[in-house]
């Protein structure tokens, strides 16, 4: 029973990573429709930012927590008005290539100067021991972890539905020609909603860094996966994203607990998911699909 | 990529030879050396997982050792034109493959050097054979290179899987605990080292009480599955063996202290490592670890000596792998001066059960029955942060595995 308990503990940490990196890709490709490929890169530089902070400027982890996504998010923004936004009245397979150039470009800079091999970075000394929960202990970091991501899930889902912006933005996502027509600019909050979402993926980037190898390629192995998360759950759709990414969290863990006999089965079970959620709702679990233009 | 060490040197000496109508086998003016000169070729990771503990460094080394070649022999040297090709085989079989066709054809490399990678490894084996030239491998880990993929023209110089299994799996076992949990990447490499680390572990008396193949590449980055069923096995482990390597040991070895299993009172023992490894993963995290090294830079003064000298070139300490290439390009040399000619077999001749004894070979031998390199290898431990006092001395040396002992007996499998 522990057991069980711990194996789902973890599934939901993993998850965490996983919710909050779709939920930005999610609210990204509803205002935008852009597929943001370098969302994987955005989380390695957030953790490599940590990195660097902690290293060459001795500036600890709970600083970083607030400066990478705030820069990050910054930088993104630059970036959204400086080439993205040209492209998304095109194609969307022209922002997909543009972001996976970004993507090769950002990872090759970093693996210039920092190299391929991982960098340390050590757990902060406030969160390193551990947590009793009467059945098993559980590193104190991954509580925090845990506790952390549900809380910004839920304090965005707030912002979305509880607020004017958030209305805005959930109208531009749906029905972006129609909230146009009702007179809202909905131009006006493009950049700051890619920022935002790319701010999210930094975020997720600096909470890997104690306890994931922090390499130039930590963000490409993870991003296949996130992709699936967002499809799965319906591509834009916000609570989709967050629900699958848990979601995914746990069959992963749970395939790797008790299906470790079928290495083949534990490995796929992710793409076996997402095929049979496409099988049956092609738009995905929470999406809706989309009316004919 | 073409470096060339003393073309100056080289030219002049050839106007030199010219001037006295030849003479002896050093002089090359009778073609025993095919273009007149040495042609090293280095083919390895220069921008993936690997090309930190190989990669462009294991090309300073190489050129390290055309150094102290030419300054050992002067004007006596079969050449003073010896150069360095290198190329970049990403770790990948087929183009392993081409570049290693293209080194020997079009290059005129009479040696290939390192080759990490055990599928890219046993892909240039094959090529050499074809092609009847040299390939000291360095940097790949399987055994097949001198079992069932053995040829005539490749040498296996630095470690293998028998090594490190029956280094880290025997002593091990002997002297910290009998029952182990193996973690290994589900493919080639590591269902080879988990066959390998359990032969080597029942044979010490010990017993793998559980063994779990996580999935490779593992894209989630999470082994916590694996590490919390560690302790609840019964019987509880004493070792937790990992077969992970580079990225994929560093996760490994981060849930690994976070989850506190050493507190637990189940130690880390770790298949492959490099010292690079310990670097990027700091000795506070690994304090206390177990592994086979092939070669450690600060085991005594000579190697120090080397790694001083390789620091002052690559601005790092060696891994074992850059003393292997060192010691590698260098025995070639030796061999190609003392033959007197790069004919490809008649080096091979030579340097067939052939005893060596160099900064990397102690007690070594080029064994002529499977072309084994056998030396002394080491029973590495990370040191406690405490007792680190320079950068890069992260390990000391427990005990030292005779060369006779570290290898496998050459395999029934290979026909050379």
């Amino acid at each position: 029973m522990s057991g069980f308990a711990q194996n789902t503990f973890n599934g939901l940490v993993s998850g965490a990573f996983y919710a909050l990196l779709a939920l930005g890709l999610a609210v990204i490709f509803g205002m935008l429709r852009v597929v943001n490929f370098a969302h994987g890169a955005f989380y390695m530089l957030g953790a490599f930012g940590a990195y660097v902070l902690l290293t060459e400027a001795g500036v600890p982890f709970w600083a970083a927590l607030v400066i990478m996504p705030v820069g990050l998010g910054l930088l993104g923004m630059a970036l959204e008005r400086a080439v993205i936004h040209r492209l998304t009245r095109l194609d969307p397979l022209y922002n997909f290539l543009l972001t996976f150039g970004l993507t090769l470009i950002l990872q090759d800079l970093v693996k210039l100067r920092y190299g391929v091999q991982s960098s340390p970075y050590a757990t902060p000394s406030l969160l390193s021991g551990s947590v009793n929960f009467g059945l098993f202990d559980f590193p104190t970091y991954r509580v925090f972890i845990l506790g952390f991501a549900a809380l910004l899930c839920v304090a965005v889902w707030w912002v979305l539905t509880r607020t004017r912006i958030g209305m805005v933005v959930r109208a531009a996502t749906e029905r972006p020609d129609l909230t146009r027509a009702f007179g809202i600019d909905v131009g006006r909050w493009v950049t700051p909603v890619f920022g935002f979402g790319i701010g999210l993926a930094g975020l997720a980037g600096v909470l890997a860094a104690p306890m994931r190898a922090v390499n130039p390629l930590m963000g490409a192995d993870l991003i296949i996966v996130v992709f699936a998360v967002v499809v799965i759950g319906g591509l834009g759709s916000i609570f989709g994203s967050v629900a699958a990414g848990f979601g995914i969290g746990l069959v992963q863990a749970w395939g790797e607990a008790y299906l470790s006999h079928f290495p083949i089965v534990s490995q796929t079970i992710v793409f076996v998911v997402m095929a049979g959620v496409l099988l049956w709702r092609p738009a995905g679990l929470f999406g809706r699909e989309e009316a004919p233009a | 990529m073409r470096r060339t060490v003393g073309v100056a040197a080289a030219s002049a000496a050839v106007v030199l030879v010219a001037g006295c109508g030849g003479g002896g086998p050093q002089s090359g003016g009778d073609q025993k050396l095919t273009g007149d000169k040495i042609v090293l070729g280095v083919l390895n990771d220069q921008s993936g997982a690997y090309s930190e503990l190989s990669g462009k460094n294991s090309v300073t080394a190489v050129e390290m050792a055309i150094a102290d070649f030419t300054a050992k022999y002067g004007d006596k040297a079969v050449t003073k034109d010896i150069t360095v090709e290198t190329a970049d085989h990403q770790n990948k079989p087929d183009v392993a493959n081409s570049k290693a066709q293209e080194m020997y054809d079009r290059k005129g490399v009479d040696l290939i050097l390192d080759v990490p990678t055990s599928s890219a490894a046993l892909k240039v084996a094959d090529v050499a054979k074809e092609k009847k030239k040299l390939y000291f491998n360095i940097g790949a880990a399987t055994t097949d290179l001198t079992g069932k993929s053995c040829n005539r023209y490749t040498f296996h110089y630095a470690y293998d899987t028998y090594m490190l299994a029956n280094g880290t799996g025997k002593t091990t076992t002997e002297q910290i605990g009998k029952n182990w949990y193996i973690l290994y990447p589900n493919y080639a490499f590591g269902q080879d080292m988990e066959k390998s680390f359990s032969t080597a572990i029942t044979a010490a008396g010990g017993k793998v009480v559980g063994r779990d193949g996580a999935p490779f590449p593992n894209t989630s980055g999470d082994f916590s599955t694996f590490l919390l069923k560690a302790p609840n096995l019964n019987p509880k482990p004493d070792v937790l063996g990992t077969m992970q390597a580079g990225a994929e040991l560093v996760n490994v070895v981060k849930q690994y202290n976070e989850f506190k299993l050493r507190e637990k009172g189940v130690g880390l023992a770790v298949g492959l490592m490099f010292l690079t490894d310990i670097h990027s993963l700091t000795p506070a995290a690994l304090a206390g670890t177990t592994y086979t090294d092939a070669w450690y830079w600060n085991f005594d003064a000579k190697n120090r000596e080397f790694a001083d000298r390789f620091q002052r070139k690559a601005g790092t300490r060696p891994t074992f792998a850059h003393a292997a290439n060192y010691s590698a390009a260098l025995q070639y040399l030796e061999a190609v001066q003392a033959a007197g000619t790069d004919d490809a077999d008649a080096v091979v001749k030579g340097l067939e059960g052939k005893t060596v004894e160099d900064v990397f070979l102690r007690n070594g031998k080029i064994r002529a029955e499977d072309h084994r390199v056998v030396h002394d290898a080491y029973l590495a431990q990370v040191k406690p942060q405490s007792e680190v006092t320079e950068p890069w001395d992260y390990v000391k040396v427990l005990k030292t595995i005779p060369a006779a002992e570290a290898f496998r007996a050459p395999s029934a499998d290979c026909k050379l």
